[in-house]
């Protein structure tokens, strides 16, 4: 059989490298901020694109979307072109795919400081760039699909089977958790409501993690842990029973971030079985992963790069362990809404993506560049600043989630709760916030001697862009078995065509289904006394999602003693029909504000947002300066209400033409209400007589963020309040 | 809820998909064999010696 020469595309890996490194850099720091904003909440005192809201999902998106996107997109690029003996199908495609996923990444890092987002987690770009990923995803997979058919190795290694599992289920999970309708170019509403919304939200947070996170790195791993100890992986077999039953299992365990929500009981515990069974697979990987160093310990001792895999493994299964744990309802009821999260979902991101990514980067640059890493001890350094980092990050997290949450749920033998204010349980903790920013820092510093590192290593080799190899063609299937076949049994032998026409047969199914789904009312039950918002608190609606509040406050009160006594009535699903998107939140950096709503007045709002530190000592939120001055943009919101309309929200015609006056008069008596406080007359005042004598033009405080943004936090939680005692039995149901 | 139909038809209709992948990459054979592959993919193919004509480029 004659040799083929052909040439590998080292190129595109290289600038996918430069990519992770570079943005790797960018994520982490961004993190680091966050970690000395807990610290320091005013750090970055009235800067608006600054602030912690606009920036936390900036962090995840950075280090989730860019850092380990790229680093995905770096190893499969690579190992796909050697593992199917082929230069990837089109140059242009992995361009493409390149400078796309780029141009998406600098897009978000613009956009998400500035506000724009859908709120929805890990799936906070707005609508635009929503269809640019899905592009830009499609062509990798073409591009990858492609080259399985041009393959000169007929058997696809594991490795490929994982890659192939992430581009289907990212796709799917992207399109429909996307699924809204724009208001403008920048602004648009989630095609769901309320629990239908955190359904379909965690159903793609929990695969996102699952295929963004979990796969493409199941995959890398079983490419380069055994190239990197040059041993063949422990059990192939166990490496395909596991993978089959991964991506099985793995997509039905999303309820498990809903466990005492309104969601109905059988949906919770079959997402709680399901997690429960993910033990087995994800442990089988980590198993397979770990043992295929089986005799080469002595390796590990030498090669800083198996030191990072072997940490990254140790992590992947430390938090696979974890997550069936706290899927159990008795765990989740302490964990859920606390910091215990916080350190769970880093230890999968330090040490599974960010060290199997290290360790990868460490060795492919030499490789790819003729030379041997520039120093072996300085990678050594890295891991040890790294590992000690990723310690000293999760523990006290651990320790600051369980503390936490045990206090929240304290009671005194009265009745009444131990910890009434809940900045209490803020303030305890506030040691081990300290302990993180330091672990952080360590980690980030163990960055910076990777990009060092390597620096020094591209400089003393040489660059190869296009690798030549040998192989032998894929021989033809003989002949006689081929003659006379139809289309569907040339498909039935090509798994990949296959699963590509059934996944574009599912995508229109789904739409098919989607559609009547956001067109019929939906069936939750309702309580009649739940309204719509008005036009005003809409628009505070939509700036409470502009600063992102979600990010640190939750909108669920779970059937708790608890929580019932420290917020009010816990939260029914009828409560959030309207309410697009959802915003119940998975974290409680600051208490729940479910039922906020004519629990302070007007002026405690105002003062509170100004500067938080002003009503309550010691909070570690920062203050919102840019809402108390800057105007209220209302150009939109009919044009909103209209949406709103269109996704089942019943706004009267007469209601949208009326919106301005309504608008205004609402605006208006919060404005009276606000002159209840001397302080505020004073202020005010002078400020205004100032704009006039100077002769600038001034905004009414009426007209201004701040009063929209408090029309909608007095009304959160109130529409089940009774106001009519007769009517106390009949109202929730 | 009547969501929770939607996201289960598409979790059944993708576990489907992949179980049919399963069933045809099995009848492949692409699971007949499972040691060589594993053994495999640790050899390399790159010719180390770095030609400059781009003629072959594939």
């Amino acid at each position: 059989m004659e040799l083929q020469q052909f040439y590998y595309d080292n190129k595109i890996v290289k600038n996918f490298i430069y990519a992770t490194i570079f943005w790797g850099v960018v994520g982490m720091s961004v993190g680091l901020l966050l970690a000395f904003l807990f610290l320091f909440p005013n750090l970055t005192d009235g800067i608006s694109w600054l602030s912690f809201g606009r920036l936390r999902p900036l962090h995840t998106n950075a280090v989730i979307f860019a850092f380990v996107g790229n680093a995905i997109f770096a190893g499969v690029y690579y190992s796909t072109q050697r593992l199917l003996k082929a230069r990837m199908y089109s140059d242009k495609l992995s361009k493409i795919n390149f400078w796309g996923w780029q141009a998406i990444i600098v897009a978000a890092a613009i956009t998400l400081p500035l506000g724009i987002t859908s709120s929805k987690e890990y799936a906070e770009l707005e609508w635009p760039l929503d269809i640019a990923i899905a592009v830009v995803w499609i062509v990798f997979g073409w591009n990858l699909i492609a080259t399985i058919f041009k393959r000169r190795q007929r058997h696809m290694y594991v490795a490929i089977w994982f890659y192939l599992a992430t581009f289907v289920t990212v796709a799917v999970l992207h399109i429909f958790n996307s699924l809204a309708l724009p208001v403008g170019l920048f602004k648009s509403y989630s095609a769901y409501a309320g629990v239908q919304d955190a359904l379909v939200q965690w159903w793609y947070g929990h695969n996102a993690v699952a295929f963004f996170l979990t796969t493409p790195f199941l995959g890398l791993m079983y490419y380069f842990v055994p190239k990197a100890a040059n041993r063949p992986v422990y059990s192939y077999k166990l490496s395909i029973i596991h993978f089959w039953s991964l991506i099985f299992i793995y997509i039905w365990a999303g309820p498990h971030h809903l466990l005492y929500s309104a969601l109905p009981d059988w949906a919770q515990n079959l997402g709680v079985a399901f997690s429960v069974m993910l033990l087995m697979p994800s442990w089988g990987g980590m198993i397979n992963g770990l043992l295929t160093l089986r005799g080469a310990w002595d390796k590990v001792k030498a090669d800083p790069v198996l030191k990072f895999f072997v940490v990254a493994i140790t992590g992947y299964g430390m938090a696979t362990f974890e997550g069936p744990m706290l899927s159990l309802k008795n765990v989740n009821a302490i964990a859920h809404f606390s910091d215990w999260v916080i350190a769970h979902v880093h230890v999968g991101a330090l040490a599974w993506n960010g060290f199997l990514t290290f360790g990868m980067i460490y060795w492919l640059i030499p490789r790819m560049f003729k030379t041997k890493l520039y120093s072996v001890k300085l990678a050594n350094m890295h891991f040890w600043s790294g590992t000690l980092g990723i310690i000293i990050y999760a523990m006290p997290m651990y320790v600051a989630g369980f503390v936490q949450a045990s206090m929240w749920k304290q009671f005194n033998p009265d009745g009444t709760l131990t910890y009434g204010n809940f900045l209490e349980t803020v303030t305890e903790i506030i040691p081990m916030y300290w302990m993180r920013a330091i672990g952080g820092s360590l980690f980030i510093l163990g960055m910076f001697i990777l990009v060092y590192n390597i620096y020094k290593t591209i400089r003393q080799g040489s660059e190869v862009t296009d690798e030549l190899a040998e192989a032998a063609p894929l021989q033809k299937l003989s002949g006689k078995r081929l003659v006379g076949e139809g289309f569907h049994t040339w498909l039935e032998r090509k798994p990949v065509q296959l699963t590509i026409l059934a996944t574009i047969a599912i995508l229109i199914g789904g739409i098919v289904q989607i559609v009547p789904t956001i067109l019929v009312k939906s069936n939750i039950p309702t309580i009649s006394s739940v309204k719509p918002y008005t036009p005003l608190e809409l628009e505070g609606r939509d700036i409470y999602i502009r600063e992102s509040c979600v990010s640190c406050h939750s909108q669920m009160v779970r059937p708790f003693r608890s929580e019932v006594e420290r917020y009010g009535e816990y939260s029914k699903a009828g409560e959030y029909v309207y309410d697009h998107p959802f915003l119940w939140g998975s974290k409680r950096t600051g208490p729940d504000l479910m039922r906020i709503g004519g629990k302070y007045s007007d002026n405690w709002h105002f003062n509170h947002m100004y500067d938080p530190q002003s009503t309550s000592a010691g909070s570690i939120m920062p203050g919102y300066k840019w809402l108390i001055t800057d105007e209220h943009d209302r150009s939109k919101t009919q044009k909103k209400m209209e949406v709103m309309v269109k996704l089942g929200v019943p706004y009267s015609q007469e209601e949208i033409e009326n919106a301005y006056a309504s608008m205004d008069a609402q605006a208006l008596q919060i404005e009276k209400n606000l002159y209840n406080d001397p302080d505020f007359v004073r202020t005010y005042e002078a400020e205004k007589n100032y704009a006039l004598e100077n002769g600038q033009d001034f905004v009414e405080m009426r007209n201004r963020e701040i009063i929209a943004l408090i029309a909608y936090m007095q009304r959160l939680g109130t529409d089940i309040k009774v106001k009519d005692p007769e009517v106390t039995t009949t109202t929730v149901k | 809820m009547s969501v929770i139909y939607v996201l289960l038809t598409i979790s059944i209709i993708v576990a489907i998909i992949f179980f049919i992948a399963f069933i045809v990459a099995v009848r492949n054979g692409q699971f007949d064999d499972d040691y060589t592959p594993s053994v495999r993919i640790l050899f390399e193919d790159e010719l180390v010696k770095d030609k400059k004509s781009k003629s072959l480029n594939n």
